[in-house]
């Protein structure tokens, strides 16, 4: 009973706030500054009225506003996103190519970062104020406060570039060797050769986050009367982190870990941009530069859409892994 | 393994009675405001003693002052002229650190050292005032969301719900994109972006205070809405505030770098993240001109740090829920 009243709130304000984000997505590209023809025909000097006023037949800007965004709307949720403005092809066709090498790099990295972040914090957050403890905070401290597209240059520049005593033993971008005919076995080695530098890059930029987290939940948890008693008890060291203390810390971090997961996407848009990764972040700065605003318009949609998704899917999952939210 | 003792920290946001000031009582002030203001003094000093002895707040006071000093007396640590690159104070392009040029130059030949000493002053600036607009809007939400309650907290936090699902970098981009590259738009698009964090804080501090007697209290007497607000929850929330003021610095500070990493800032300005834009688009990655690198990207790495720092140390003094660690 409380279950599906839960499930069904989630829902709603997830629908809600989706609805939300599409209302803003229309007002930003319509009603923001000047109109989107300005937009589109910037710099390209003046242009003849008549050409002006197709162009606003074609978008359907001649329409009154509630109009066109029913218009909108429906395009969007008939997955009509209208033509890139770059090359004229669809804009799903366009993200449809670039989507997987995005959700290949940033979903590996998500993983790496999670586990060996959550390592981190629950030995750190075990042996608080041990050496290890210090050190991981401070290297988690630093990592937070570097620009992650900063580390990724640096890390192209040892590697791929090879300055000083680094070598050079990694491609410096892209997705696969250009011109290289490869298949099967040897395509998939020279991808993953490719992928190497921007995954470590964003798998150690986001560790720190994870460790942070875990730290501070495992803090709390030691605290509670059932880590006592399993200590009064008898049971060893051992036990009583990862039979007792683990299991309860890592329920607010999976919370964080599927936030996460929805920002993600966009998250990596610089990384993408440095290591010529053919993915959705690359494909932003690419619509920056064109001025692509259909895309853009869709890309922001997108990113957003999955943030909202993330998020009701770790709201759900906090209510199976804890009664206790569903209860109240 | 022993569990450390509970420690207590003497501070409380609305404490009047923890006597920890010595020698002779001061003056019985005349007026109630006198007394308030004379609490408050002390209540600030009682902070500004605890965080002294804070290590990890001093450290990032002492950077920031640095950098501070830095923005400040720029004209005096490099000369302007040396960001012309028609100057004739510039060296050959792409050179590596030598004595006349400590950081090396880039492509126009012009003194990193100088670029990194100017790009303080914009990186400083649009960082502070992107807070100033993300605090002013973030407060007013929140204290008005937790203050009138009912239906208009309902809209209010939904709203900020919203805001705090947007994906922040996108949204920005393309705010920037669509307004065009300026510094103002910069400002704008990282405050207007980056409050709803601080107004679900402050709504929830607002509530907290809310319960308390002596506001009931005020009420009773006939306090309107607005004494209300400025004279009893302002105060209490500030602190809270403060803290994450610090901190959405730092934030803003990356934030800004950025976008302007993306081509989204003024190209005329400079600030750190035009110069590593600047450089990587030269190729500087690949030719390994590190030196042109390295510079303004540990100086916004030592300022966010510092930022950081400072904010968490505050954060542990004034925020009460972490008061009992």
């Amino acid at each position: 009973m409380g279950t599906r009243r839960y499930v069904a709130g989630k829902l709603a304000q997830a629908l809600l706030t989706l609805a939300f984000v599409l209302l803003f997505n229309f007002i930003l590209f319509r009603v923001m500054p000047g109109d989107p023809i300005a937009l589109l025909l910037r710099g390209s000097g003046a242009i003849r009225p008549d050409v002006i006023a197709e162009l606003e037949r074609d978008f359907g800007l001649d329409q009154p506003l509630p109009e066109q965004f029913v218009t909108y709307a429906e395009d969007t949720l008939t997955g009509n996103f209208g033509v890139s403005l770059a090359n004229g092809e669809p804009v799903t066709q366009r993200i449809g190519d670039r989507i997987w090498p995005t959700i290949l790099l940033v979903g590996t990295s998500t993983i790496a970062s999670a586990v060996i972040g959550l390592v981190i914090g629950i030995y750190g957050g075990w042996r608080r104020g041990s050496a290890f403890d210090l050190g991981s905070l401070g290297f988690t401290l630093v990592a937070y406060s570097m620009p992650e597209f900063w580390f990724g240059i640096l890390i192209l520049m040892a590697f791929a570039g090879g300055v000083g005593f680094f070598p050079s033993i990694f491609p410096t971008g892209g997705y696969q060797t250009a011109g290289a005919d490869l298949s099967g076995f040897g395509h998939v080695i020279d991808v993953l050769n490719h992928l190497f530098l921007p995954w470590l890059t964003l798998t150690i930029a986001y560790l720190g986050e994870y460790a942070l987290i875990m730290r501070s939940s495992i803090l709390d948890v030691m605290g509670e009367d059932f880590v006592t008693t399993a200590r009064a008890k008898g049971l060893r060291d051992k036990q009583v982190l990862w039979r007792h203390t683990v299991p309860n810390a890592l329920l607010p971090t999976m919370t964080l870990t599927f936030l996460s997961l929805g920002f993600v996407f966009a998250g990596a848009i610089t990384i993408e941009y440095i290591f010529s990764w053919p993915g959705l972040g690359l494909l932003t700065v690419e619509a920056i530069d064109d001025k692509d605003f259909p895309m853009l318009q869709a890309l922001f949609l997108l990113f957003s859409a999955a943030v909202i998704v993330a998020n009701l899917i770790a709201d759900l999952l906090y209510a199976y892994l804890d009664p206790r939210v569903r209860a109240s | 393994m022993a569990r450390p003792p509970i420690e207590r920290s003497p501070v409380t946001t609305e404490a009047p009675e923890a006597p920890l000031t010595t020698g002779p009582p001061p003056e019985p002030p005349k007026n109630p405001r006198a007394i308030a203001w004379a609490r408050r003094r002390r209540s600030f000093g009682r902070v500004v003693r605890i965080y002294r002895r804070n290590g990890m707040g001093m450290t990032g006071l002492s950077i920031l002052m640095f950098f501070l000093a830095v923005a400040v007396f720029a004209p005096l640590i490099a000369p302007r002229e040396g960001l012309d690159p028609t100057c004739t104070c510039t060296g050959p392009p792409f050179q590596a650190p030598s004595l006349s040029f400590p950081f090396g130059t880039d492509d126009l030949g012009r003194s990193v050292f100088t670029l990194t000493v100017w790009g303080s002053r914009i990186s400083l600036m649009v960082g502070f005032f992107a807070t100033l607009i993300s605090i002013l809007i973030g407060s007013l939400i929140g204290i008005v969301a937790g203050y009138f309650g009912g239906w208009t907290e309902n809209v209010l936090m939904r709203f900020t719900d919203w805001g705090l699902v947007i994906p922040f970098l996108p949204l920005a981009i393309v705010l920037a994109s669509i307004i065009g590259p300026s510094l103002g738009v910069i400002i704008l698009v990282i405050g207007a972006t980056s409050w709803p964090s601080t107004s679900r804080l402050v709504r929830a501090q607002v509530l907290s205070v809310k319960s308390r007697p002596y506001v009931e209290r005020a009420r009773a007497l006939g306090a309107g809405h607005w004494h209300m607000t400025t004279r009893h929850i302002l105060p209490n929330v500030g602190p809270i505030i403060f803290a994450n003021t610090v901190l959405l610095v730092a934030i803003a500070i990356l934030s800004e770098t950025t976008l302007s990493f993306l081509g989204l800032g003024d190209p005329l300005s400079i600030s750190w993240g035009t110069i590593l834009e600047a450089a990587f688009a030269a190729g500087a990655s690949t030719a390994g001109n590190w030196w042109w690198l390295v510079p303004p990207g540990l100086a916004i790495v030592l300022v966010v740090l510092a930022f950081t720092m400072c904010g968490y140390a505050l954060d542990e003094i004034l925020n009460p829920r972490l008061r009992r660690r």
